[in-house]
């Protein structure tokens, strides 16, 4: 065995602006070549993990630290930070944060300007980082040319150019769409493989990961590691959902067949998942036995868009002819790769663009083009991604009553419609505190709780769940259920597969500006041309059907997702 | 909007200099404008300027949107200058040749006239050369051409960062700011001054909490990658100097020579016909 | 709050990109006909009290020197000066206030406002008109009038903008202290 590139032992962590430690007891190794993926709850430590591998603590962040943490056989508190980036790359999950160029070659240069690095040396340097990356055709664009996956790549080229022992990824797949995300993890599993780095990934989307294989999860929770072992071994017991962490869909598929999981049948990867007949008969059972699918409701159109066309200045058509039907009620979902009209289609809906061409009706209210953006928000709530971005004031109260107050609605009425939006949002224990007080998640109940007050029959959320860990995206999404389940027409705007197989009844699928299914979401994700064109993936229980022999991989899809909600109800 | 500074590129010997050669003759061309009201060496300057920019391969319509906000702000700082002072050119040149009368002060004399001819060659000689700096510089260049020119590479790579997320920032405060919109948050006429400085304030405040929260990732971005390791550090787009470059140095340092003899030879600034 | 020459580099780049798009795209209409008011120096006063002298002086300065290269006027020096001169101003109170630890009181709030219509008063009503005499040599009631209405818009503007900045900021950081959950009635 070689010597450890990273360990800890006996380590722990307080950071000085708090009262309690953030690490305890870590004991952890890393080897040359090995690829560890550390996973654990929001909340758990990992970030702070990550800081101290690479160096921002001690460097950075001041805080007390116990024990030992020795990258390369050396204390880190015994270096600088630049020395350990020597070693350790880093890989953040702000890509747009971690480009710090202003073309992709200046960004993959930066770590050799730093450095001193003359020419000709440092031009061949960033081509051949580039290379590796794939990347090489893009060295003059700009960061705005590129999409989430691209200036992923940069960032990785960035930190490889520096020729890295320990290549250390925070969240790598957080912002990406999940084609995307797959050929993340294929391209850091190539990287390792060529190079022989060692690899570790912060991350908590476990079977995204897993796609590719690795050597070792450790899982945290509140600042200790709980288990650090194979990942077949990991998904035999029971110890991610206990940790709020999300198992693979076919082992959960497997588990509601009564199929007993143990690291024999190899369950860290749909690939290597072996299944004795069976095995495969219970899962075909189960199938047989799905109840007959409860018939749509009728329900009356609430928004129809028809033939939508608009173009950002004169530019290519962002919106081409798109037609899209919302039922009053209804909780569904649009979904497409990024720049493929989405967002643009619900900007246009909320009034903050003009289409070109193409008419919008809206149930009980007349004339809609005619209506100012204010005057839609009435009606059509939008809700930011990030909760961030919408909080303007210091007060939970003060914030969701805002927009009451900019419509001179009476200060009794105002206070009675924040009270009672407050209790529908779980929100009303917390009403006298500031919105610094909150969680991120308790931010995001806030700004739909600012648009709820004003009762607008739909809400349309851009990413409803984005980066958010599995209990916190559990949460948000109950809640949004809950106020589908009160009459408010919901819809999302989502990259997120679990949350369409979930939550969305229907899926309507953007690409290049143009809609190109519109379907239940088990159809939507069952059908391979749909898929490839708007950057989704396969589901595993489509493959998981396939390997216990059940041709109708969409019924076996929808039969989950029936199964799942019936549980949940 | 990614090319806010309009940088458009053609292949020209002007565009093949490197970016510390043009900054250094930006500002030694700007001291010479700025130091003198010699007419003919003002006279000269423009005609030199339009010059370069036929060999830049720059044409007016590439231009022509900056050239109607200078063209604006010319006017209006003339129109200024006369309302205020209509007897300011007399003062500086000491005698009075009065023409006509507009009513009370408002006499005008040809010295004053004068004096806004110099003012328009003013304009002429010290801001067509900053659009040919601005159009003919990669903006990527800049940073590492004030590096060279002995601006501290921490202080550049500031000004780089500035141009790098300008663009990031505008899409997020038009995006925070229809958010607000939505939720009646304006700014238009309808409201007082006040409560539209109070509104700005409300989409101000996301941006800044957010740009804040940037501000810590791109540091640690930055520290991670050995940012400040050195008191040196190397440009991507650093290019050498050549030929050309000291030509061009050299010419522009004669520029502000001549501008600067002809103060002292003129005794002050003004070049003065009249007395 | 980490405090690191790194990080004041970032904070100049970053406070200049934002004084960029707020003076160059942010237009509130005024009550004098087509003219807009520019609030780019209440977000200077608040950057300048947060990360001090030099970062303030130089946002000032890179913030106003680019938006004068993107109109295409040609940088008109007197008043960058002027805006690096107020956030340099601004920045050496900074040191009286507590906004990292998210403290800003009453006392702060007067403060502040004391020393931004210093500051501006030094700046429009001194800095700018003087180098607008030496450099260009315009006439002096001219400038000086200038320099004192923009002064005076400025004050306003940071006096609303600035302060409710600092207020927000300093709220929306974190403070040690018990927070009690309601209990619904």
């Amino acid at each position: 065995m070689n010597e450890p590139l990273l360990e800890f032992r006996d380590f722990g962590f307080k950071y000085n602006a708090q009262s309690q430690p953030t690490l305890y007891d870590i004991n952890l190794t890393v080897r040359r070549g090995e690829k560890v993926l550390i996973a654990g709850p929001s909340g758990c430590g990992k970030s702070t993990l990550a800081h101290c591998v690479n160096g921002l603590i001690p460097f950075a962040y001041r805080g007390e630290i116990t024990g030992s943490v020795r990258v390369n056989g050396r204390e880190t508190r015994d270096l600088s930070l630049f020395e350990i980036s020597r070693t350790v790359g880093t890989v953040l999950q702000d890509s747009d944060g971690q480009f710090i160029g202003l073309t992709v070659a200046e960004d993959i240069a930066f770590a050799l300007e730093n450095d001193c690095v003359g020419e000709p040396a440092l031009h061949d340097r960033v081509r051949r980082a580039a290379q590796i990356v794939d990347i090489e055709s893009h060295l003059l664009h700009a960061p705005s040319d590129l999409s989430g996956g691209q200036k992923q790549r940069v960032a990785l080229a960035g930190v490889m150019v520096d020729d890295v022992d320990l290549l250390l990824f925070d969240e790598p797949l957080a912002n990406l769409d999940p084609a995307t995300g797959k050929a993340a993890i294929e391209l850091i599993d190539d990287i390792q493989k060529e190079t022989g780095a060692a690899v570790v990934i912060i991350e908590h989307r476990l079977e995204d990961v897993l796609h590719r294989d690795v050597d070792r999860v450790v899982l945290m929770r509140e600042g200790r590691i709980i288990a650090d072992m194979s990942p077949d071994r990991l998904l035999a017991g029971g110890l991610l959902t206990e940790n709020g962490i999300r198992e693979p869909l076919y082992v959960t598929a497997l588990k509601y067949a009564g199929v007993d999981i143990t690291s024999d049948l190899h369950p860290h990867s749909i690939r290597t998942l072996t299944l004795s007949e069976e095995e495969k008969e219970r899962v075909r059972a189960w199938f047989r036995a799905a109840p007959p699918s409860p018939p749509k409701p009728e329900r009356p159109v609430l928004l129809d868009a028809r033939d939508i066309r608009f173009s950002y200045d004169n530019g290519r058509p962002a919106l081409d002819g798109v037609s899209v039907q919302v039922e009053r009620g209804e909780l569904m979902a649009i979904v497409g790769r990024n720049g493929a009209g989405k967002s643009t289609f619900s900007k246009v809906v909320c009034g903050f663009e003009t289409q070109q061409e193409g008419t919008i009706a809206f149930l009980g209210a007349e004339d809609w083009a005619g209506l100012s953006i204010k005057e839609r928000a009435d009606h059509v709530g939008y809700v930011m991604q990030n909760p961030n971005q919408m909080i303007s004031k210091t007060m939970i109260a003060d914030e969701v009553g805002l927009g009451l107050r900019t419509r001179g609605v009476p200060e009794e009425e105002i206070a009675r419609r924040v009270e009672d939006t407050l209790r529908i949002c779980g929100l009303r224990p917390f009403r006298k505190w500031p919105v610094s007080a909150l969680s991120f998640g308790q931010k995001k109940r806030v700004t739909i709780a600012s648009i709820l007050a004003l009762e607008p029959e739909m809400i349309i959320l851009d990413e409803p769940t984005a980066g958010q860990d599995w209990r916190h995206y559990t949460d948000i999404m109950e809640f949004l259920r809950e106020l589908n389940r009160r009459g408010v027409t919901v819809v999302m705007i989502t990259h997120d597969m679990h949350l369409m197989l979930e939550y969305a009844e229907r899926a309507v699928v953007f690409s290049d500006g143009e809609v190109i299914a519109d379907d239940t979401s088990a159809a939507v994700l069952t059908d391979r041309e749909v898929i490839r064109r708007a950057n989704l993936r396969e589901t595993s229980l489509y493959d998981l059907a396939l390997l216990c022999g059940i041709g109708d991989g969409r019924a076996f899809v929808q039969r989950f997702i029936d199964y799942e909600r019936e549980a949940r109800a | 909007m990614t090319n806010i500074f309009n940088y458009i590129d053609r292949p020209s010997p002007i565009h093949r200099l490197t970016g510390a050669t043009k900054l250094v003759c930006l500002l030694l061309w700007s001291f010479a404008a700025m130091s003198t009201y010699d007419t003919r060496l003002l006279a000269v300057l423009p005609v030199i300027s339009f010059g370069l920019f036929a060999v830049s391969k720059i044409k007016l319509r590439d231009v022509s949107f900056m050239l109607g906000f200078t063209a604006v702000f010319m006017v209006l700082n003339n129109v200024l200058v006369f309302a205020f002072s209509p007897q300011h050119g007399v003062t500086l040149y000491g005698t009075r040749h009065a023409l006509f009368s507009l009513g009370g002060n408002y006499v005008v004399t040809k010295e004053q006239l004068f004096y806004h001819l110099n003012l328009v060659l003013k304009y002429l000689a010290s801001i067509p050369i900053v659009l040919l700096f601005v159009c003919t510089t990669n903006p990527s260049e800049f940073a590492a051409s004030l590096n060279r020119i002995g601006v501290k590479y921490t202080v550049a790579y500031s000004v780089a960062l500035a141009l790098r997320y300008i663009p990031d920032i505008q899409r997020e405060y038009h995006e925070i700011s229809q958010a607000q919109q939505a939720r009646g948050v304006e700014m238009s006429k309808k409201q007082t001054l006040v409560k539209r400085l109070k509104s700005a304030g409300a989409i101000l405040i996301p941006l800044i909490l957010s740009s804040m929260d940037r501000i810590e990732v791109i540091s640690n971005a930055m520290e991670l990658r050995g940012f400040g390791k050195h008191k040196k550090r190397t440009w991507y787009m650093g290019r050498p100097f050549r030929g050309a470059d000291i030509a061009a140095m050299v010419l522009c340092a004669l520029l502000l020579a001549a501008a600067i003899l002809l103060n002292i030879h003129n005794g002050g600034r003004f070049w003065n016909p009249f007395a | 709050m980490k405090k690191s020459p790194v990080r004041t580099i970032v904070a100049i780049g970053i406070g200049a990109a934002l004084f960029f798009v707020l003076g160059r795209f942010v237009a509130i209409p005024s009550p004098v006909p087509n003219t807009n008011i520019c609030i780019q120096y209440g977000l200077l006063a608040f950057m300048a009290a947060i990360f001090g002298p030099v970062a303030g002086a130089l946002i000032g300065l890179i913030g106003h020197a680019l938006i004068d290269f993107s109109y295409g006027w040609g940088i008109w020096w007197s008043w960058v000066i002027a805006s690096a001169c107020f956030g340099g101003l601004m920045g050496i109170v900074a040191k009286r206030f507590r906004l990292a630890d998210g403290i800003f009181e009453k006392k702060d709030i007067l403060t502040f406002n004391i020393f931004q219509i210093i500051g501006h008063v030094i700046a429009w009503g001194v800095i700018a008109p003087v180098l607008d005499i030496v450099m260009y040599a315009e006439p002096a009631n001219k400038v000086f009038i200038q320099g004192l209405v923009g002064g005076l818009v400025n004050i306003v503007t940071t006096a609303i903008v600035g302060t409710l900045l600092c207020v927000a900021y300093a709220a929306a950081k974190p403070k040690q202290g018990s927070l009690e959950e309601e209990k619904d009635d």
